[in-house]
């Protein structure tokens, strides 16, 4: 009996995830006459794709700091503000998160146009126009804005799971605020900030969206490559070749959660 | 000379008024115990004193200084907490070092301090273990020596042996008390636990609804209750309605009673405190009342009675037992009754002892 009970979910895990995965490693490991071969994972290696995945990396990376240099500070007001005030603002933020992910990201692309909305009232007063539009800060502030939801949360979770006791017994060992900050709140939360990294970055990672429609075609990153392979070169082969590669990445930062985060309390709502 | 004075001090939260009119002078070396039920203010004066807590209106002086408004890690006083209140991502030895790091102290003084404290709770060679792998009562250990190695003038203890069992927080009453005389530490120690109250403490203030009902030592709470809340919440005891006829007689339920108690007037209504082992049980006709048993409970020590006598249910302990039905009689010796003026009404329960001692006062 228990057995027919999670039929469905098993069928869903098999076409949702395995048999995808099992497809995209067939396409990976073989040349497109149907041989076997490592040069779809060995492309990464050359100088364009190199050049990709490195901007990725470096592009995540920023969009994951700022998103954390936001939350965290965020995180330690909110667990130190009434809870109707918290309420409201969690709700603030979680607000962007009920429209369209697309929709959202285009928003950004007309705030941000050379004749968009923002510059038009910056030229209103009399102030220089912006020109981020299709560089690599445009596609930056496109992550920040997408997913720090998903670094304020787990964030805040662990923040206010804390024990008001435990802060208040290091003040009363002699803590000031910056070290209870130090000492205290930041290795506490690490859980929630591990996961909020995770939820961050490895989306940035594989990014291709937010890199089309505010980078305009000149922010390249690995994610618009393997797009492209799939679509424009019909090159299904090296898109899963690549894909492979990201999935590394990707199973890396699982890891990285499940070292930090033994208890799940980090998980999101 | 006094170590801390606590003047006046006044707290509401949301217009209900948890501390008033609250007024105690601790002593150096002494092991004070705010007692009382929840709600009674008993931690709030706690949290006045460690800092975490901004009185109303009234000062904290320490040493004479006063430290109402400064912050708790400025303070030299250190707090055990209720939930432990351990850090969690630290080891032992971590936990213990974490005030006396702050203070700058070298680590082969760190070092010394850690032995020397897990030495003192009974916890040695524990420092690499951790948080997780301990029991409740070595976590409250831990608490009490991560406090202690900082030297505090004084230690706060909120509730700490509440979430214990019985064996272990009878355990941990007698090293409480061994700790204090070996540090030399004041302690102020809260908890609703009127035995654990009585085992320890040097002195004991009684508090309900934000007031002081009484200070004194466990034996004068004990036996000398100055109101019916005090009587009450302190043991067991039987609180009857009384008319004192002249220094040293009482009627209760229609009968005189000698008692030891002078100086509230004539014909005045009293309440009378007698505890339950106090009361004599003889033969019927023996004793003051005539009665009968109407139930009986063996708790242990001895046999717990209700006995109905002059239309009054009487609570009495012996260690003889007298079986549901049988008629007796009861007595009491004069040292054993307390005569306690009766509060003017419901809220007077809530009477201070500045008022309290007021009255008596007036009337002597």
């Amino acid at each position: 009996m228990k057995k027919l009970y999670s039929a469905p979910f098993i069928a869903f895990i098999l076409i949702g995830t395995i048999i995808p995965t099992c497809v995209v490693a067939y396409y990976g490991f073989t040349s497109r006459d149907g041989g076997f071969t490592f040069d779809n994972i060995a492309a990464i290696a050359t100088a364009e794709h190199a050049k990709a995945l490195c901007l990725s990396l470096l592009l995540s990376f920023a969009a994951t700091l700022i998103c954390f240099m936001i939350a965290f500070p965020l995180g330690v007001i909110l667990r130190n503000s009434k809870l109707g005030q918290k309420r409201f603002i969690i709700f603030l933020f979680i607000l962007p998160m009920w429209m369209n992910f697309v929709l959202r990201t285009m928003a950004w692309q007309v705030l941000l146009e050379k004749h968009g909305v923002i510059n038009m009232m910056l030229e209103s007063i009399g102030l220089p126009g912006l020109s981020i539009i299709n560089t690599p800060a445009a596609v930056i502030l496109g992550m920040v804005y997408d997913y720090l939801p998903f670094m304020v949360l787990p964030i805040y979770n662990s923040l206010s799971r804390i024990d008001e006791s435990v802060i208040e017994a290091a003040y009363d060992l002699g803590a000031d605020k910056s070290l209870v900050l130090r000492k205290i709140m930041l290795p506490l939360s690490v859980p929630g900030i591990v996961s909020g990294i995770t939820m961050v970055f490895v989306p940035s990672l594989t990014t291709f969206a937010i890199s089309n429609m505010l980078g305009g075609g000149k922010v390249n990153l690995i994610g618009n490559i393997i797009e492209q392979e799939f679509t424009t070169s019909s090159n299904w082969n090296l898109g899963s070749g690549l894909s492979l590669i990201m999935m590394v990445f990707i199973v890396l930062s699982m890891a990285l959660i499940s070292r930090f985060d033994k208890n799940g309390e980090g998980n999101l709502l | 000379m006094a170590l801390i004075e606590l003047v006046d001090l006044r707290k509401s939260y949301d217009g209900e008024v948890v501390l008033d009119e609250f007024s105690l002078s601790i002593r150096e070396n002494e092991f004070i115990t705010l007692l009382g039920p929840s709600g009674c203010g008993k931690t709030t004066t706690l949290r006045i004193l460690g800092g975490f807590t901004v009185p109303d209106s009234g000062k904290v002086l320490f040493q004479g200084e006063d430290i109402t408004n400064l912050a708790p890690n400025k303070r030299n006083i250190n707090t055990v907490f209720q939930k432990y209140a351990l850090f969690p991502h630290m080891n032992i030895a971590e936990n213990i070092a974490f005030g006396l790091k702050i203070s700058g102290k070298s680590q082969s003084y760190i070092n010394d301090k850690i032995k020397y404290a897990l030495a003192l709770v009974n916890l040695k060679g524990y420092e690499q273990r951790s948080i997780d792998s301990l029991s409740g009562g070595q976590q409250q250990r831990i608490a009490i020596a991560r406090a202690i190695v900082n030297e505090p003038k004084v230690l706060l203890l909120d509730e700490p042996l509440g979430a214990l069992d019985l064996k272990l927080r009878q355990e941990m009453q007698y090293e409480l008390m061994r700790l204090k005389n070996e540090l030399g530490i004041t302690f102020l120690y809260v908890t609703h636990d009127q035995e654990e109250a009585l085992t320890m403490s040097d002195k004991v203030v009684v508090m309900n609804r934000g007031y002081i009902q009484q200070v004194g030592t466990p034996e004068q709470i004990y036996n000398e209750p100055e109101n019916a809340f005090v009587a009450d919440f302190i043991g067991d005891s039987n609180i009857a309605d009384g008319i004192m006829l002249e220094d040293y007689y009482v009627e209760i339920c229609g009968r005189v009673f000698k008692c030891i108690d002078a100086g509230f007037g004539k014909n005045r209504p009293v309440d009378v405190v007698i505890r339950p082992e106090d009361i004599v049980i003889g033969r019927p006709g023996e004793g003051i009342l005539d009665g009968v048993v109407t139930s009986t409970v063996f708790i242990g020590m001895h046999y717990e009675m209700c006995i109905e006598a002059g239309g009054f249910e009487w609570v009495a302990q012996n260690t003889v037992r007298h079986p549901e039905g049988e008629h007796v009689s009861i007595s009491v010796i004069p040292d054993n009754i307390q005569i306690m003026n009766k509060p003017q009404s419901e809220d007077e329960e809530a009477i201070s002892l500045e008022e309290v001692l007021g009255e008596e006062g007036e009337q002597g």
